[in-house]
């Protein structure tokens, strides 16, 4: 049964095949940061982009039943935060702020994926943060424009 | 050189304080750029040439924006005769800048040589070199952005949060307005 939300069904079929891949490479390049070229920024950037493909093919209502503008702040704020911490435990444990503590404790296997200490960690906060003020970039310009339009006609 | 750089940090912090306090939008403008010019200076003095440049950059830009924001009219005209010397003293003065500007080109390597090439000891050749064995990580640009340089890392993810509380706070207002427009009309 075809919803009045979002665009039409082909639209809708092809964002459902595309969409957890989309996901998925996100995912990769946000935690092999560290190993091949990728990292925080642009696993983010694709991450946020795989959301907005999703919120254009379905429409709003439904894509943000799963993530809410809110949830994304709190992905936003929790992001900065654990970059925070990860930073200020550094500076307790190794006498630096942001000293990659875990690297010096554990040192991984190089060109495995649990390496090079703090770096995944730092990578997963900003992947987290980066997905996150995209998305409400994206959503704060088209959704309150809406909603003034909305407003506008009543 | 430590005294001079307390001298512009103060500087820096009275500046702030005039933005904050003073009750004229325009004057609130022109000490926050007294507070960009300050603290790139501060950058030259602590050895960071480069952020130094992007803070004047972005300085004179946001300062060209602000002041066209704040000023109500801003139609100027020049009255009286055309100046002979106005022109002598630009092309004086572009010519001056040409002129230093081929004697810095003299200098530079050539195009598409790497200049970890030409000089001992210098910060990149120490990143390609050390970056394997202080950090563990195979990607020596992560390595540079998130154990060498993660202090900048932190301050661009700084920018960005702050970006989108800024356009957040700043679109939703309107949206609250209308919707409570809409509540009245429903009502």
């Amino acid at each position: 049964m075809p919803e009045k939300e979002g665009m039409s069904l082909i639209v809708k079929e092809v964002a459902r095949l595309i969409a957890p891949p989309i996901f998925i490479f996100g995912l990769y390049l946000t935690l092999t940061g560290h190993l091949t070229p990728g990292g925080g920024f642009p696993g983010g950037v694709v991450f946020a982009c795989g959301f907005i493909l999703v919120v254009l093919a379905y429409g709003g209502k439904r894509a943000f039943r799963r993530l809410p503008p809110e949830g994304a702040s709190k992905y936003d704020s929790g992001g900065a935060l654990l970059f925070l911490v990860i930073g200020l435990i550094g500076s307790l444990v190794g006498g630096h702020f942001l000293y990659n503590f875990i690297q010096a404790a554990l040192p991984g296997t190089v060109f495995h994926l649990l390496s090079a200490g703090t770096m995944p960690l730092i990578n997963i906060a900003i992947g987290m943060k980066v997905a996150a003020c995209l998305f409400m970039v994206v959503m704060a310009l088209t959704l309150f424009r809406l909603a003034g339009e909305k407003g506008g006609e009543s | 050189m430590i005294t001079t750089l307390y001298i512009f940090i103060f500087f820096i912090i009275a500046a702030a304080l005039v933005a904050v306090e003073t009750p004229h939008a325009l004057s609130a403008v022109i000490a926050l750029g007294a507070v960009g010019f300050g603290l790139s200076i501060v950058c030259l003095f602590i050895g960071a040439p480069d952020i130094a440049i992007t803070l004047v950059v972005v300085e004179i830009l946001v300062l060209i924006h602000m002041i066209r924001a704040t000023l109500q009219r801003d139609i100027i005209t020049i009255m009286g005769p055309f100046s002979r010397l106005n022109v002598i003293a630009t092309m004086l003065i572009f010519g001056i800048g040409v002129a230093f500007f081929y004697q810095v080109a003299l200098q530079l390597p050539p195009f598409g040589q790497a200049v970890m090439t030409l000089i001992e000891n210098s910060p990149s050749r120490f990143y390609l070199e050390e970056s394997l064995n202080q950090t563990g990580a195979a990607s020596a640009i992560t390595a540079v952005l998130l154990d060498f340089r993660a202090y900048d890392t932190l301050g661009e993810a700084t920018v960005i949060f702050t970006a989108i509380i800024g356009a957040l706070a700043l679109l939703r207002r309107t949206v609250k307005r209308e919707r409570k427009g809409k509540g009245a009309g429903d009502a």
